[in-house]
């Protein structure tokens, strides 16, 4: 079976609420049929909106969506067929756990007995099963949001949109229902548009994450490619921890390219650069620098140990390397043989493959 | 666990439940001292008032403390025929007394509400007693009924008996335009007269009305301003507090001005032909006037309520009852409609009420048949000064109020009620 990659289209959209800024900025965006996206971005970077112009409660400005190819920004929420999951679950208080998910069944004049079967399914998706007569607020928070995943489900939409579904849960809950909410999707196989500003939960959910900023995508791939590959210091900030160094470039072949810091210099992989004297910010990973590599490393310095942070599992070693006193090293707790202490002056060595030389910030 | 029921002790070995009680005593005293003014307050404003607005109302000791001797006499008639020659003694003995003190008149009047005629015949009696023209050697009956055929018929004496218990509920028949006949049961009044339970009705019909008015215009406002952003919205709710800081004379004059046949709204739908210039419909002084007036006036007290559940209903809501495929006629009627019932009881409880009892805007707009129960409480206040007629019928409108109020409790549930 071939799979529609054009599922949900967005078409060169805009967003604008006061026709003076622009909060979604010419947004292409292509999800196809069975994909769990990840719309990723701190808060005002148009994630939101965007899923609300899909769902229909904001129209786009300029541009069009398309839904199966069909051009939906005239069509009413109501006639979408979109499943929503809020970010505060917006269960009818008024009505039980069977009434709720009943809800979107009677409105499609569902008979009874089909309405009976598909709840009872749907609350056994989310083994809630037993529930039915509860009220909302009889519910712990963890239960009412997986009420809220089977309400959205339970009609069999095409697309389940949900918008920060898990920031009310406390950070136990939030992962548990992460990889429920993923194993519902990788069983159903429903198109689903998630929004988050929580990193770990874009890289361990998703297909694919865009990365939004300032209401334009800045990166969409896979949580995998995202982290290590990332396109601009945006990305590369927003997305895990990240050393940074500001300099300019003095030389560049093919795939490597010479940077010159305040004091020193470096060779980065060349991402954004294109020719000498460009300016740049080098983006290295924490991890992906390591103190006194045993392999050969071709970027190879001596910094100062600023802080030593316990974290149980790593220590966090914060270095003055290079002029930059923020210059964050991951070590494992099992490397108990190094000899952190404060002030003590340590090599540490990258491959230039690793150090990605993008945009300035 | 070796046993549920041991006591706990504390660390010093008091019982834990006595060591509460008296961490918690300090506050419950503090917290007693701090209501206790209001409680005063209200027991000497309200319910003080309240009971004595109740013994007035069902008082009738007057009489029973003019006639003594007459009632006590009279308990051994049976009532058939004419009394005995005693309890025509006792009566003469007790007239006696109330001519020396001139309270004669009193007992006239109090007779002749009884029993129309009495008024004549008691005047007859005190001019024979004032002359001295009754001789008490002689049978006493027979010169009272000398007196005045009236003394002679049987109806007359039923009545006067009738008046001896200290209590009666003579002025709440009244009110329901009923009373207790000579049988001692309760009689409608003839037809013509009456006008209480017409004055009832309507009221409580003024009232319906006024509150389906304010309910109608009150739910889009208070929705308007729930949903409006801010700067728009604290706008409208000016707008609808505004006629609440005016004085309620100042806003039923201005209703007035508006209203009358020569008024701004005749004059407007003159001018745009909707009503002939010599065929002015009359808006005030009747119904309408009572109708647009107080929901005018009270609608601030349905909105409210109404502004204060809708604020708290998530708009997150309404867009999930769309996004799951209710229209938006759908989502509103089984999801937003539901949710705001605790505001829509307690706004049309609070204008109910308020609207059964109201006074100045019927008054000053109703005209004759737009005055409620209240404008009659008022006027058997201040022009007949029968106090006691209307504290029953105040009392009897309290009554209504509090049955409302335990029906609301039983449809909707106090608990739901949602003031703000």
């Amino acid at each position: 079976m071939s799979k529609n990659t054009e599922f949900v289209k967005f078409d060169k959209v805009d967003k604008s609420y006061d026709g003076k800024v622009l909060v979604v900025k010419d947004l292409n965006l292509n999800i196809s049929e069975g994909e769990f996206i990840t719309m990723l971005g701190p808060s005002g970077s148009g994630k939101t909106t965007c899923l609300m112009m899909l769902a229909g409660f904001e129209t786009p400005t300029n541009g069009e969506i398309y839904l199966d190819s069909n051009p939906i920004s005239n069509i009413p929420p109501h006639k979408r067929g979109i499943g929503m999951v809020f970010q505060n679950y917006a269960l009818f208080p008024h009505m039980t756990v069977y009434e709720n998910l009943a809800f979107p069944l009677r409105v499609r004049k569902v008979q009874k007995d089909e309405i009976d079967k598909k709840v009872d399914k749907a609350l056994s998706m989310v083994s809630l099963s037993g529930f039915e007569s509860r009220m909302p607020a009889q519910l712990s928070g963890g239960q009412q949001q997986r009420v809220a995943v089977a309400r959205a489900l339970v009609f069999d939409p095409a697309v389940v949109l949900m918008d920060e579904p898990l920031g009310a849960l406390d950070k136990n809950l939030r992962e548990s229902m992460q990889y429920e909410i993923k194993h519902i999707h990788e069983n159903i196989g429903v198109t689903v548009v998630y929004v988050t500003h929580d990193q770990g939960e874009a890289l361990t959910m998703s297909n694919r994450i865009a990365v939004f900023n300032d209401g334009k995508v800045q990166q969409l791939s896979s949580p995998d490619k995202l982290y290590e590959e990332p396109v601009n210091s945006f990305v590369a900030e927003f997305i895990g921890e990240n050393n940074t160094f500001g300099g300019e470039v003095t030389d560049i072949s093919k795939d490597v390219c010479k940077v010159k810091l305040q004091n020193g210099e470096i060779l980065a992989n060349p991402v954004s650069v294109t020719s000498k004297g460009d300016k740049t910010t080098v983006s290295i990973r924490p991890e992906r620098a390591l103190i006194n590599p045993k392999d050969k490393m071709d970027n190879n310095q001596t910094g100062k140990i600023e802080e030593v942070i316990y974290h149980g599992d790593h220590t966090r070693v914060r270095l003055d390397l290079l002029g930059n006193k923020e210059f964050i090293l991951k070590v494992p707790n099992s490397s108990n043989e190094l000899d952190l202490k404060l002030g003590n002056e340590i090599k540490v060595g990258w491959n230039s493959q690793d150090a990605r030389a993008l945009d300035p910030k | 666990m070796s046993s549920e029921t041991k006591q706990i002790l504390t660390t010093d070995g008091i019982p834990l439940e006595i060591s509460l009680k008296k961490a918690e005593r300090k506050n419950k005293i503090k917290a007693f001292l701090l209501v206790a003014p209001l409680l005063l307050f209200l027991i000497i404003t309200y319910i003080f008032p309240i009971g004595e607005m109740f013994t007035r109302s069902i008082d009738d000791k007057m009489i029973t403390n003019m006639l003594p001797k007459t009632f006590k006499s009279m308990e051994t008639w049976d009532g058939k025929e004419l009394p005995s020659e005693e309890v025509f003694a006792s009566f003469l003995s007790d007239f006696k007394i109330l001519v020396e003190k001139k309270e004669h008149g009193k007992l006239a009047q109090r007779l002749n509400k009884e029993k129309n005629g009495f008024n004549t015949i008691t005047k007859k009696l005190f001019r024979q007693v004032k002359r001295n023209k009754i001789d008490e050697t002689q049978s006493i009956k027979e010169q009272i009924m000398k007196v005045h055929k009236r003394w002679r018929n049987v109806e007359y004496w039923q009545a006067i008996k009738r008046t001896a218990p200290p209590y009666t509920s003579a002025k709440y028949l009244k009110a329901m335009d009923m009373y207790l006949n000579e049988d001692n049961k309760i009689t409608q009044v003839s037809e013509d007269r009456r006008i209480h339970r017409i004055l009832w009705l309507r009221t409580v019909e003024v009232a319906f009305f006024v509150t389906v008015f304010c309910f109608l215009m009150g739910y889009p406002i208070a929705h308007l301003l729930a949903t409006l952003p801010m700067k728009y919205s604290n706008l409208l709710m000016i707008c609808v507090l505004l006629p609440f800081w005016t004085s309620l004379l100042v806003r039923t004059a201005s209703w007035m001005i508006l209203l009358q046949q020569q008024g701004v709204v005749n004059d407007f739908f003159v001018m745009i032909g909707i009503v002939a210039d010599d065929n002015r419909p009359e808006m005030m002084y009747n119904k309408v006037g009572t109708y647009v007036a107080m929901t005018q006036i009270l609608l601030p007290f349905m909105v409210l309520p109404l502004y204060s559940v809708m604020k708290t209903i998530s708009p997150s809501l309404m867009r999930a009852g769309k996004s799951l495929g209710g229209t938006p006629f759908v989502a509103f009627w089984k999801v937003y409609f539901p949710l705001t019932i605790p505001g829509i009881g307690a706004g049309c409880l609070l204008v109910f009420i308020l609207a059964i009892g109201y006074y100045i805007t019927p008054a000053l707009v109703g005209g004759a048949s737009g005055t409620l129960i209240s404008n009659q409480i008022a006027y058997h206040m201040k022009t007949t000064l029968d106090w006691s007629f209307a504290s029953a019928m105040g009392l009897m409108l309290l009554g209504g109020v509090l049955v409302i109020y335990w029906l609301y409790n039983k449809l909707v549930g106090v608990d739901n009620i949602k003031l703000g």
